[in-house]
């Protein structure tokens, strides 16, 4: 077995297959020099916590005892489908009986001109190494793209005392799979730490001298930083696969079980579109931490021949502050909304489709506070289910009950 | 060993349902079974330190509020990514109608 990609996903299928009683030659390759590690920190404690620190998924000795080889700072470069050999960036190859595709997704670059060192992604442990140099205080931070990255990233340099601003080309931030009473909240957040945000703001021009941005807005003003962050969203990795033949459709395509059109060859996580069972078979690639995990374990499981369909329901969310946004489901599926209030200022937005199916649940509020009952939503959404919406919005009702009826 | 603590009443915890107690600097964690049991293990997720009583509990599983980590809260058996570190369990017994746990 061989895995391409050593993030979440990969690294997580690597030890699912061995917990699975895979016990043949088992190859894990990553273009980084790190062991597989959990990237939802790098815009928070990597940058905030005393000594940025990885939160690896698994260690060396871990590995070696699960006859697990790790190959790091390697790409694959070339899949060889009729002899089953992957060829390495080293000139090395690896011959598969089955391949997993974990290859991930990289930042959406800016379509701008020469950067001089100054305007930044951020993707990778390395990437966070070099954002933190800048995140002092009174140091200036510009970022572009008021998305979960973005916003993470604000809080966390607001928080070592930087001047932030957020630049966003839409009307509102997190306009993509964000409520706007949810967005609103959160951008008072911003607001109320002293960041700026422009939004609908598009940038008509980035210069970086190496020592400083200047970005110019679509209507004229400049933004002066020290530094500027790009979170524009991210594209997903599909180059090997698409050279090998592979179908692309927003991503390495794949079916329920994440196998690819050639039977041996299989992809998960950032990298792959797939169609979401819970919507009807909707076809969509997520970009989220628990999907790569689950869909690492999942690909292992059918790598093993256990041609299980994946059921999970999409579920994500983010820490600013002391804010914690939930989401399970995608709200976009919804047409109305049923809301429930908890206590704490938190609460939730019930999505219901037309026909009365709960599809959707996004909340937020201080701590975990909103945690539970987005957790039981996530299994009345997987269960099709379609509680009353008076029901869903009393406080009064616990969640766990509609789950039983 | 023989520091048994009140923690809380019986009631106090619905059925499978969760509740933190703090004590003597630490944090608990403290369970009501669905039939009806009493247990107790650390309050702190073995992944990243945060409190499990904001989590769910189904059956005999609490699940950690922030990734969904899973233990078995009657043995403290970690359930599966991410999380791996098993959680440590307290003795607890009913005495009219108190909780108590040995923190010992």
């Amino acid at each position: 077995m061989v895995i391409i990609g050593a993030g979440e996903c990969g690294g997580r299928a690597a030890l699912a297959l061995r917990d699975l009683g895979f016990e043949g030659p088992l190859t894990l390759v990553g273009d980084e020099p790190h062991l597989p590690y959990e990237r939802p920190p790098l815009s928070k404690e990597a940058m905030t916590g005393e000594t940025p620190a990885i939160k690896a998924i698994a260690t060396d000795a871990l590995f070696a005892e699960r006859s697990i080889r790790h190959i790091h700072s390697v790409r694959a470069v070339a899949i060889d489908r009729a002899a089953h050999v992957v060829q390495l960036s080293d000139g090395s190859s690896l011959p598969y009986e089955k391949l997993l595709l974990a290859t991930g997704s990289v930042p959406r670059k800016l379509p701008m001109p020469g950067p001089g060192g100054r305007c930044v992604y951020l993707r990778t442990f390395n990437d966070a190494l070099a954002i933190r140099a800048h995140l002092s205080a009174g140091n200036r931070v510009a970022i572009i793209g008021g998305g979960f990255i973005g916003l993470e990233l604000a809080a966390s340099a607001r928080r070592l005392g930087a001047a932030v601003t957020v630049i966003e080309a839409q009307p509102r931030i997190l306009m993509r799979g964000v409520p706007a009473e949810i967005a609103e909240i959160i951008h008072k957040a911003h607001a109320a730490e002293g960041v700026t945000i422009r939004t609908g703001q598009g940038i008509a021009a980035v210069a970086d001298d190496g020592n400083k941005v200047a970005i110019t807005l679509a209507d004229g003003q400049t933004i002066v930083a020290d530094l500027a962050v790009i979170g524009i969203g991210a594209v997903p990795v599909t180059a090997l696969a698409a050279e090998a033949g592979l179908a692309i459709d927003n991503g390495i395509a794949v079916d329920g079980q994440l196998r690819t059109a050639d039977p041996d060859i299989f992809a998960a996580g950032d990298c792959c579109s797939f169609p979401l069972a819970v919507y009807d078979g909707r076809r969509v690639r997520l970009e989220a931490w628990r999907n790569a995990q689950e869909q690492g374990a999942l690909a292992a499981k059918n790598m093993l021949g256990a041609g299980e369909a994946h059921a999970a329901v999409p579920w994500f969310w983010s820490d600013q502050y002391g804010l914690t946004l939930q989401i399970a489901g995608l709200s976009d599926e919804g047409k109305s909304i049923a809301r429930r209030d908890l206590d704490d200022g938190a609460f939730i937005l019930f999505h219901l489709a037309g026909d009365g199916r709960l599809v959707a649940a996004s909340g937020i509020g201080p701590g975990n506070a909103v945690a539970r009952d987005i957790r039981l939503a996530e299994m009345l959404i997987a269960k099709r289910a379609t509680p009353a919406p008076e029901a869903l919005g009393s406080q009064a009702v616990k969640l766990k009950s509609l789950l039983v009826a | 060993m023989s520091d048994w603590v009140e923690a809380c009443a019986a009631g106090d915890i619905d059925e499978e349902d969760v509740m933190r107690f703090d004590h003597g600097g630490r944090t608990f964690a403290i369970y009501r079974s669905p039939d009806d049991e009493y247990f107790a293990t650390d309050g702190l997720c073995t992944h990243e330190k945060v409190h499990l009583a904001d989590g769910l509990v189904m059956d005999d599983i609490i699940e950690c509020p922030k990734h969904n980590g899973r233990f078995n809260y009657k043995t403290g058996d970690a359930r599966g990514a991410p999380v791996c570190v098993n959680l440590k369990t307290y003795p607890v017994k009913v005495d009219a109608g108190k909780i108590l746990i040995q923190i010992g």
